[in-house]
């Protein structure tokens, strides 16, 4: 077994011909005799032919070679990824919700509806906002969804010249190409030496051809936008929307809510700051929060109380129309909800603020050695940066596979783009100080590497499946495919 | 909850980091908005929260289940979930560090090569949100490769994903949608023909449609590149154990819904977006792609790959926004394509086939009228005497749930009742469906 893990083979290469996994009941009649010959499938597939025993061990013996949060440290800058609560996992996947039909009768699935109504009112809540829609998929898609809303806000307006979308040089990638892709054009700003929104850059730009400007807040540098209730002002001023990508809501839950700052409109990442996991990549869960009077303007249709009845209202004739097929990413939807039923008024606040405790322990622990970028507490991640003149031509994506070797996942790497080497890092409320202590260890360790015996970082890792992937291989002739 | 620092690590990480409180840590927030009161409901324990969730979850109400409509119920082996919810898989992020991130990689690599040997395509995307989504983005990748504005597509889609194609599309400037109308059943090839332009960048059509019926793919993917526009495809997944392939009827891009392969219904989500393309459009799919890569040492090793196309190195000028996918649905289909390899997987599809077959000859026996004659799969309309919302109120208080109102889509199709078949009902069943009809 160990060489055939080794060899990393592919299922196809396990496969043998008449071999069976999961059998079906023999049909009552053949496809051939069913439709005519031009419908039907020429080839057989190739497929692996595989038992099921194969198959379990296929699979497990993969996900062997991942480190997970379950298994590891995973200060992952921007993604949160914080306990994945075993409870939610049983409770999300409970046969009454998992059986139901999006067209069942509304009266079959008045219990998922009251959960999503319910999760509803809770982000609201924890918000400010007046109104949410859980439809989007992921939070790339909760951001088209809110800026949509924003073009059919200023359609029913007759505000047709507002073509532009602002956004700050340390944006998410997914703030300009969602607003391209809403038909915007894209006006980029440089931050500030403080890491923050350049306040004169961007009253340059604001006009009456600004329809929204989008905020990540606190920002990709990890700080707060310490002049976001000044900039709301001069967005509003202008006639604009002020935007908040949520994904780093985790610094403020609990502590603040967004909609006092003037934002009119957020998306939150059900995915990263309420707990559900990420599954290697998705789904996610996208929700996107408004004040009152963008409502009308999101997506269709909208969970709705009527009476002690839950309902799906279609009849929005000012909805911007619907962002995929049926409602919402319901499973993720679910563990968020468990998640908020699992806080109180009283105790909300923890979650931000053991984050940021988290992350500021790290960030001064290793200031001699890994700097902060901008030397001044953090929210709930640090970005720091290499002191180049010690590195001895190392670099951050070495010491990102160095951490792999010392049983860390590494932090987002080369991100914000403004800052040179860039290591973000995000412990998430649910770790200690005994693990933090542990990385900390890690990375000074990493850093004695580099001034002593710099090639051992170099060659990293050593210690896992592979060894350094040659990422440009794969690129000149794509194999993507068997 | 779950946060683990004591009262005693808080008070040493205080004093390293020099300030008397957490509080002290949120500064840079004007302090008038600072701890606002949070009207929450209170807290609940584990155990509390399972009893709460059981609850809301005894509210739905299960049903024999004969809805469809682009969302369907199937038997899922237990292995698919067994081997899913490993924390392995269900914990990790997207697969940035390569070297640690193998099985998650490998996986969506398996997961890609099983989709093309199921569409016989060129290239799969590692997932997309779901059908409609991978719809509108093969729409716009068609007008990229061509450079033409115009879309046009059947009415036969499934009307959510219509509506879907136009938020997606209607903001885009310059891009023209045009519906071409149905006949009998299936796309109007003359109408179709009669639209068809030079700028045409492609034609949406789906197969099996939205009414069960299989339209004539190879045809209308013969007229729609005569006209030098690429063509299209939304398929079934599993149809495709025995229907005619995408690559056979030489699709451009082929998009589907995979819920059906593995992923349990959940009330409309998570769904898997499937999106293939030919070669030559590679470098325009939305979203993650892994392939093949070679470590330091010469090995094998999965990374993911062809980057230049997305959001977070092109910013503005990226072929999608999209960046968090459907990687454990995709997880899922993989797992369930593996386990029952390509004998169970022309034995469901037959199965769902023939008793789709069945209740239909069934139906006919009781003197019911199907209203459209063509080959199908599994899914048929039955004409009523009385509105389907009728009928469907009347079954619903047998358990039955019995087929999609297609009055919703067009009042002409009030009586119009679209009924799904798939493995999962027996002989028993259909026969309890066609009782339970009666004389309607």
């Amino acid at each position: 077994m160990q060489e055939i893990i080794k060899k990393n083979m592919l299922s196809i290469e396990k496969s043998v011909t008449g071999r069976r996994g999961v059998r079906f009941e023999k049909a009552l009649s053949k496809a051939e005799d069913l439709l005519p010959a031009d419908c039907l499938r020429k080839s057989r597939p190739h497929l692996p032919e595989m038992s099921e025993l194969d198959t379990v061990r296929h699979f497990t013996n993969l996900s062997r070679q991942n480190y997970c949060l379950d298994s590891h440290f995973y200060p992952l800058g921007s993604c949160t990824m914080k306990y994945n609560p075993k409870a939610y996992d049983v409770l999300s996947n409970l046969e009454g919700f998992s059986l139901a039909h999006p067209f069942a009768p509304l009266a079959g699935v008045q219990g998922t509806l009251e959960l999503l109504y319910n999760l509803q009112e809770l982000l609201k809540e924890i918000t400010g906002l007046s109104a949410f829609t859980l439809q989007p998929a992921a939070g790339a898609h909760g951001e088209l969804t809110g800026i949509l809303t924003a073009k059919s806000y200023f359609k029913s307006r007759g505000e047709h010249q507002r073509t532009e979308v602002i956004v700050p040089d340390t944006a998410h990638g997914t703030n300009p190409a969602t607003s391209n892709m809403a038909g915007y054009t894209v006006i980029n700003i440089k931050s500030g030496p403080d890491g923050c929104v350049d306040k004169e850059a961007l009253q340059k730009v604001l006009s009456d051809k600004t329809a929204v400007v989008m905020l990540t807040v606190p920002n990709t540098v990890g700080l707060f936008e310490k002049d976001i209730c000044q900039i709301a002002e001069m967005v509003h001023a202008a006639g604009a929307l002020l935007y908040m990508d949520g994904a780093n809501f985790n610094a403020l839950m609990g502590v603040a809510k967004p909609a006092s700052f003037g934002v009119d409109m957020m998306h939150l990442n059900l995915h990263k700051s309420f707990a559900a996991p990420h599954g290697g990549g998705g789904p996610g869960s996208g929700p996107v929060g408004v004040v009152a009077h963008l409502a009308q303007f999101l997506p269709k249709p909208m969970v709705e109380k009527q009476g002690e009845r839950f309902v799906l209202n279609t009849q929005m004739p000012d909805s911007l129309g619907k962002m995929k097929a049926f409602y919402g990413n319901i499973s993720v939807c679910i563990r968020a909800y468990c998640f908020l039923r699992q806080y109180d008024g009283k105790t909300l606040h923890q979650v931000a603020e053991q984050a940021v405790l988290n992350a500021n322990y790290v960030r001064v622990l290793l200031k001699d050695y890994f700097p902060a970028f901008f030397d001044a507490p953090c929210m709930h991640e640090c970005v720091l940066t290499l002191q180049k003149e010690k590195m001895n031509g190392i670099r951050t994506a070495d010491i990102a596979k160095r951490l792999l070797d010392y049983g860390f996942y590494a932090p987002t790497i080369y991100f914000p783009l403004i800052v040179p080497e860039a290591m973000m890092i995000e412990p998430t409320e649910t770790e200690n100080k005994e693990m933090l202590d542990l990385f900390v260890e890690a990375m000074k360790t990493i850093f004695q590497e580099i001034v002593s015996n710099p090639q051992v970082v170099h060659e990293a890792p050593l210690l896992q499946p592979v060894k350094r992937i040659d990422e440009v291989s794969a690129a000149r002739e794509p194999n993507l495919r068997w | 909850m779950f946060t683990s620092n004591t009262a005693e690590n808080e008070k040493e990480m205080l004093e390293k980091i020099g300030v008397s409180s957490v509080k002290e840590l949120f500064k840079s927030i004007p302090e008038n908005l600072l701890y606002p009161s949070f009207n929450l409901p209170s807290a609940l324990t584990e155990e509390a929260l399972h009893k709460h969730l059981r609850e809301l979850a005894g509210k739905n109400k299960s049903y024999l289940n004969f809805v469809g409509a682009g969302w369907e119920e199937h038997f899922i082996p237990s292995a698919v979930n067994a081997l899913s919810s490993r924390g392995e898989f269900l914990t990790a992020y997207t697969p940035y560090q390569a070297e640690a991130s193998q099985g998650t990689l490998q996986t969506i690599y398996e997961f890609q090569s099983s989709i093309c040997a199921l569409f016989d395509m060129d290239v799969c995307s590692a997932s997309h949100y779901d059908g409609a989504t991978a719809l509108a983005e093969a729409c716009l990748a068609s007008c990229r490769v061509k450079n033409r504005k115009k879309i046009i597509y059947s009415a036969g889609l499934h009307p959510h994903y219509k509506e879907v194609l136009h938020t997606y599309l209607k903001n885009v400037p310059e891009i023209i949608l045009q519906e071409v109308p149905l006949k009998e059943g299936l796309t109007d090839q003359q109408a179709l023909q009669a639209v068809l332009a030079e700028d045409t960048a492609c034609v949406a059509i789906a197969g099996p449609n939205f009414l069960g019926q299989l339209e004539p793919m190879q045809a209308l993917s013969h007229v729609v590149h005569q006209a030098g526009a690429l063509f299209v495809a939304v398929v079934n997944p599993l149809s495709l154990g025995v229907l005619q392939t995408p690559g056979e009827y030489d699709a451009d891009f082929a998009v589907a819904e995979g819920q059906c392969l593995g992923n349990a219904m959940h009330f409309g989500g998570p769904g898997l977006g499937i999106f293939t393309c030919k070669q030559a459009y590679v470098r325009q799919v939305p979203g993650r792609i892994v392939g093949i890569a070679k470590d330091k040492d010469g090995k094998r090793s999965f990374v993911l790959t062809l980057q230049a196309r997305e959001q977070h190195i092109r910013r503005e000028r990226a072929a999608s926004n999209i960046c968090s996918n459907e990687a454990l649905c995709a997880l899922n289909a993989v797992i369930y394509l593996t386990l029952i390899g390509p004998e169970g997987l022309r034995e469901v599809a037959s199965l769902n086939l023939s008793r789709a077959h069945a209740l239909k000859e069934l139906l006919e026996e009781t003197g019911h009228k199907i209203k459209f004659t063509g080959p199908f799969y599994n899914e048929f309309v039955i004409e009523c005497k009385v509105p389907a919302s009728e009928v469907i109120e009347k079954l619903q208080a047998q358990g039955i749930a019995a087929g999609y109102d297609l009055g919703q889509v067009c009042d002409c199709l009030k009586n119009c009742l679209l009924v799904c078949v798939t493995e999962t009902k027996t002989t028993e069943d259909l026969q309890k469906y066609a009782r339970a009809l009666g004389g309607i």
